[in-house]
């Protein structure tokens, strides 16, 4: 096969495609239907009509809600192995896995069975307990980030008060599991790659936690369904630019993906924190990472693009979970393209990014955010609107707007004067060099 | 609190009594200081499930991104760079029983102070009706009948520490 796109290959994935959309249209169609009976809007009440025990038939909702959200990013992440390993292949002008399935799409499950009969090594002198600690830690890091994630107007795991505070407490545990597996694992490579994450994702959470302030600001809830309904006139990307791309930049940090990769940089650490892990334990960490890039992208969507909303979002939830699952896949995928295209940034180049822009940006950007704010809510009191649709949201649109433009300017200027003063510098030394050197 | 009857408030806080108390019991019983860095932080996580017990939400949130999330990681990380340090069996210095006169005092003084005032078999004092949330807590942080002159000057000292950090980290310049 010289050629990687003949029209046979477009005409059946085309038609892949307009099957798979109507399978899913279907489907949304056809659960549509049935949500209308009663049993499935309210279980609970459902059972208690039939006999159960109350507190039972309270409980059982409940155990089925958590399973679902728990098991549902496991499974999307199986799909996300074949998805992330194609597109890879796609950038890198390979085919990627075609061999297992239709278009490779079993493969995952393949690695599966290959994981699983691997040997699992624990190496001498490891520190036992905190080693098996490690990868279930990894896991559950992300997992307990869906527990806030509203998939539609009614269906969410919890509507926490502190939503917001709560992801970013939850996802620090991340960095606890690769402490942990880096220190217990004996190996002074894993250390060395522990030592490297702790420095990176640390860092990071400062313009991380920065940036999700500013919706938090424009909703005025930290609860995750609370920023979601707020974004219903206008999304907060579009009233926070450069809040959307510090947070989208800092959460691929602290995933730990190229650009940022130095955690587990193969040519320097050859795999970092995890290198002794074997079999399933390794695999979690790696389910750990998938799910991890997946959930930044569900963020991006809650945050910043307006999560579930969409045409008909009330009147069918599904429909809102199906515009919350394709934002995701938007952010999903620039992640991908960013990791697949960008080569590694040095530590030093890390922490100077962190500490010496993004930092500094992100606490500029939520003081003007806050008083840009501030303004537009006063103007809008005195003009008399109510924020109800997209063209009430014009001006207070417009507000924040000018204050994100006041803030790249000012950055565009700094950075450009920082720039210009090095360049100096290095033609001063370069030109002393030339002059006294023989 | 009443333990007669078994409910799933008195569970968890069972269950978060065993994980603060045991975890702390480890911290002090354990001779490998990364397994007590761990310990540290069971304990710091059993803190935090009380706070969320007493519908403090936020500050539950706060424990863990703060006491988890940062300190307990920073011990770690601490005593990660000590590995020839990490199994010591001897004690390295006599004054144990310093520390041994200072906790008791602190254990007599908590008894006498906090659990005998509310020993036996009181009636439950009356809960205030409003339960305070977040919003509470951040317009009391910032308004000046509340709180906003602590929290500037935490804030300053704070400031203050990060840039004392600093100068002591920082390599002497030539």
């Amino acid at each position: 096969m010289e050629s990687r796109s003949t029209p046979n290959q477009f005409l059946r994935l085309g038609i892949t495609l307009v099957i798979l959309a109507v399978i899913g249209g279907g489907l949304i169609a056809l659960l549509n239907g049935i949500t209308g009976q009663a049993c499935l809007n309210n279980l609970s009440s459902c059972l208690t009509n039939n006999g159960w025990n109350p507190g039972i038939a309270g409980f059982v909702p409940i155990l089925l809600g958590v399973l679902g959200v728990a098991t549902f990013p496991l499974l999307v992440t199986i799909l996300l192995i074949w998805v992330e390993r194609k597109f890879a292949a796609r950038i890198q002008d390979r085919i990627g896995p075609n061999r297992v399935g239709p278009f490779g799409l079993i493969q995952p499950l393949a690695d599966v069975l290959k994981l699983l009969t691997k040997e699992d090594i624990t190496p001498t002198g490891a520190d036992k307990p905190i080693y098996n600690l490690a990868p279930p830690f990894m896991v559950a890091s992300v997992l307990l980030i869906w527990a806030v994630v509203p998939f539609t107007p009614y269906h969410y795991g919890v509507d926490l008060e502190i939503g917001a505070i709560y992801f970013v407490a939850v996802a620090s545990i991340a960095t606890l599991a690769v402490i942990m597996g880096g220190w217990a694992s004996n190996n002074k490579y894993a250390l060395l790659g522990a030592f490297r994450t702790v420095a990176l994702l640390v860092s990071y959470e400062i313009p991380l936690a920065m940036a999700l302030l500013v919706p938090v600001l424009l909703a005025g809830s930290m609860s995750m369904v609370g920023i979601v309904e707020a974004q219903g006139a206008m999304w907060f990307m579009f009233m926070a630019p450069i809040a959307t791309l510090l947070f989208f930049i800092s959460s691929q940090a602290e995933v730990g993906r190229a650009p940022f990769d130095l955690i587990e940089a193969e040519s320097e650490l050859i795999a970092g924190f995890n290198i002794e892990y074997s079999g399933m334990k390794f695999a979690m960490f790696f389910a750990g990472e998938f799910m991890h890039v997946f959930t930044n992208g569900v963020l991006m969507a809650i945050l910043f693009t307006g999560g579930w909303w969409g045409p008909f979002a009330y009147e069918a939830p599904l429909l809102g979970f199906f515009y919350l699952m394709i934002k995701s896949s938007f952010w999903y995928f620039i992640s991908l393209w960013v990791r697949n295209s960008l080569p590694r940034f040095r530590v030093d180049q890390v922490m100077n990014l962190n500490w010496k822009i993004l930092v500094p940006i992100s606490i500029l950007n939520l003081i003007m955010m806050a008083l840009m704010l501030r303004i537009a809510l006063g103007f809008e009191q005195s003009a008399g609107i109510v924020v109800t649709d997209f063209f009430s949201a014009l001006p207070r649109t417009g507000f924040l707007l000018i204050g994100n433009v006041v803030v790249l300017v000012v950055v565009w200027l700094w950075l450009g004067r920082q720039g210009r003063q090095q360049r100096q510098l290095e033609e001063m030394n370069r030109f002393s060099v030339t002059a006294t050197g023989d | 609190m009443v333990f007669g009857s078994f409910t799933p408030e008195a569970f968890a806080f069972g269950f978060f009594t065993i994980l603060t108390l045991g975890g702390a019991y480890g911290v002090a019983m354990n001779t490998n200081l990364v397994r007590g860095a761990v310990w540290l932080i069971v304990s710091l996580f059993g803190v935090a499930g009380f706070l969320a017990l007493l519908s403090a939400g936020f500050l539950a949130a706060v424990q863990v991104l703060v006491y988890i999330g940062a300190i307990g990681i920073l011990f770690t990380f601490a005593v990660m760079l000590t590995r020839s340090m990490t199994n010591v069996n001897q004690r390295f210095n006599q004054q144990w029983w310093i520390s041994l006169l200072v906790s008791a005092l602190l254990f007599i003084l908590l008894i006498v102070g906090v659990i005998i005032p509310v020993w036996g078999n009181q009636s439950p004092a009356d809960m205030s009706p409003t339960i305070a949330n977040t919003t509470d807590l951040g317009v009391a942080l910032v308004t000046g009948g509340g709180f906003v002159l602590p929290f500037e000057v935490a804030s300053l000292l704070l400031t203050a520490a990060i840039i004392g950090a600093i100068l002591i980290a920082r390599e002497d310049e030539e």
